[in-house]
């Protein structure tokens, strides 16, 4: 199987994000990491093809840092990868992103094509399912396990509320993969040491800029949410905090 | 002519679900305030009941989408039905609740007419004739507004909990059936099944202890039980705990795990991401212990300690050992 996985770097977890001049984007100086289902995308990527054989590549849309993403992949064990190389890319949409994405990769034959099923940072939720409509293919979405079947495959659609279901589709297809369907592997030293010699290949803004169309949706302003709630903080000396909440559970909340 | 706000129900098995209220009170707003006519469509087999229910809230109309080929959910299916229905329907806003099910196929549907869908809303503004979506981002660290080119068709999926679905005005709506386009269907869905019975039933716990990934390792969870035990309350986890395989999946709290309500929800190290948030945010009082003062628990806590959680934990525990005695 001949598996491509849609990878973004996102803002590190515990990054202390800034509004930017204009409050419409985060500032840039900050650390940045894999989108963290992306990662178990490629995971159940590289799995698939230690099982059925094939080759697995990686595609990230964005600015000269974003190729930290796919070092780490082809280190895990990824055959090449594709770099949609520009900042522009960090603005466009997801229908968009989508495009641009298909653009690259069309004189390519894939069998499947993963992406996680979210972005930490947007968020849009839509990509995979974007990129299967441009592409013709079936999709199927929130993905926690995948099985070769009678020429096409069998997954594990996470459901609402603790269900589950199977559905059953032909190749090619498009799947969004759920964090937690597997276990992550780390990246070994000779991983890293041959990820050096492994293609990558880069696709810049013009060469598939054709394929896009003007942004539909636009980011007016960014700023923290209101608080709804009444909070009470506390801080101080872990001791004190810690006698201020005992006596609070006792007196006010009489939890015993 | 007059435009018109669609707002697309959902249902499962003939059971209306019940977020389509909460889609409906905003549907219903959003039409007072821009005049737009607001109508219902619910798409499936069998749905006379589900069209029913719609029908007694206040919307112009109410269409009942119905085809065999509906009876179990699939992309294919709902994209050429609703695709047919709103081309000849016309409305200008199409308005979702943001569950799986539409995650799965409105970003396709909203592409099948060149469109973008806005998903996983959380409000609107509507100001000088222009409407802005309220989004949240950076997994609701930060909210943003979010405005739409052109003059419509747009789409719009909002989060659970947006909106009041006990506040929708109640009506009494002409319902129509429509016979639904159909095109070829090449995903096979089999029937949705829960997995093995769960053995702990967290709905019922009084107090709950709940760790996320502030806890940086396993065998830290033993902080988190020691505070359990001596609160005589459950411990239970964020997702990524789960998937860790920290703790069983069965103790997980939220929209893929378990809905809890409990008089106490102590949560340690997690940052309060949406898809946790609608699992516990009926507790009747939170605590939230969390070293980022910015993190989005503590934009729903009753009380919210800004600190590290390794100092903090175990100097609790022994202080509640001392006071329960
Ligand atoms: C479709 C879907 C379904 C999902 N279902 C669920 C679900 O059912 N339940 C669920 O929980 N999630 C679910 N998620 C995942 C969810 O989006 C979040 O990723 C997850 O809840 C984050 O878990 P966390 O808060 O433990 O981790 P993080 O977001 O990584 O937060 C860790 C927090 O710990 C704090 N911290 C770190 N160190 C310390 C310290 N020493 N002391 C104090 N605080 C510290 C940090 O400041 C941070 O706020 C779902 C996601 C999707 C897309």
């Amino acid at each position: 199987m001949k598996i491509l996985v849609c990878m973004k770097q996102v803002p590190q977890k515990d990054a202390p994000l800034k509004l930017n001049e204009s409050a419409t984007w985060v500032r840039e100086d900050i650390g940045y990491e894999v989108n963290e289902p992306d990662a178990y995308a490629l995971e159940e990527a590289l799995r698939q093809k230690e099982k059925n054989g094939g080759e697995v590549v990686v595609v990230t849309a964005g600015p000269a840092r974003s190729q930290q993403v796919l070092r780490e992949a082809l280190a895990k064990g990824a055959d090449r990868a594709i770099h949609l190389e520009d900042d522009r890319f960090v603005t466009l949409d997801a229908f968009n992103v989508a495009r641009a994405i298909a653009q690259s990769i069309k004189d390519e034959l894939f069998d499947l094509v993963f992406t996680g099923l979210q972005s930490d940072d947007f968020g849009y939720a839509q990509t995979g399912v974007l990129l299967a409509e441009l592409l013709g293919w079936p999709h199927a979405t929130i993905i926690m396990q995948i099985e070769a079947k009678d020429g096409g495959i069998r997954v594990k659609r996470e459901l609402e509320g603790g269900y589950f279901q199977y559905v059953n589709m032909p190749l090619p297809s498009v799947l969004t993969i759920q964090s937690g369907i597997n276990k992550l592997r780390y990246a070994t030293l000779i991983g890293i040491k041959q990820a050096k010699n492994k293609p990558l290949r880069r696709v810049t803004f013009d060469e598939v800029s054709a394929a896009l169309k003007p942004n539909q949706l636009t980011i007016e302003r960014l700023y923290i949410p209101q608080k709804t709630k009444q909070t009470e903080v506390i801080q101080g000396p872990p001791q004190d905090v810690a006698k201020k909440l005992a006596a609070k559970l006792r007196d006010e909340l009489r939890v015993f | 002519m007059a435009e018109t706000i669609l707002v697309i129900a959902e249902q499962r098995e003939s059971k209306l679900n019940r977020v389509s209220f909460e889609t409906l009170t905003c549907g219903q707003a959003l039409a007072k305030q821009t005049g737009w006519t607001l109508e219902a469509a619910v798409a499936g087999n069998n749905i006379a009941s589900v069209a029913a229910e719609v029908a007694k809230t206040a919307v112009a109309k109410v269409y009942a989408i119905e085809d065999g080929t509906l009876e179990r959910y699939t992309p294919d299916g709902y994209v050429a039905a609703l695709k047919k229905f709103i081309e000849s329907s016309k409305p200008k806003l199409v308005l979702l609740p943001h569950t799986y099910q539409v995650r799965d196929f409105a970003p396709k549907l909203a592409a099948s007419f060149g469109a973008v869908l806005v998903s996983d809303v959380v409000g609107y503004k509507y100001e000088n004739g222009k409407l802005l979506f309220v989004r949240q981002m950076f997994q609701g660290k930060f909210a943003a507004d979010v405005s739409l080119s052109g003059e419509g068709l747009w789409f719009v999926s909002f989060q659970s909990g947006s909106f009041r679905g006990d506040q929708v005005q109640p009506g009494q709506a002409p319902v129509e059936k429509v016979n639904a386009a159909t095109g070829e269907i090449r995903t096979h869905p089999e029937a949705p099944f829960q997995e093995a019975k769960q053995a702990v039933d967290l709905s019922q716990a009084e107090i709950i202890v709940s760790v996320g990934r502030g806890i940086k390792e396993q065998k830290n969870i033993e902080i988190a039980k020691n505070l359990a035990d001596a609160l005589g309350g459950e411990i239970a986890a964020s997702r990524p705990i789960c998937d860790a395989g920290w703790l069983p999946m069965e103790r997980q709290v939220g929209s893929s795990g378990q809905t809890v309500s409990p008089k106490l929800y102590l949560a340690l190290g997690i940052s309060g991401a949406i898809q946790h948030l609608v699992g516990m945010k009926g507790s009747r009082n939170i605590i939230a212990i969390n070293k980022d003062a910015e993190a989005p628990i503590f934009e729903i806590a009753d009380v919210a300690v800004v600190g590290n959680l390794f100092d903090i934990v175990p100097a609790l525990t022994e202080e509640v050992k001392k006071v329960k005695v």
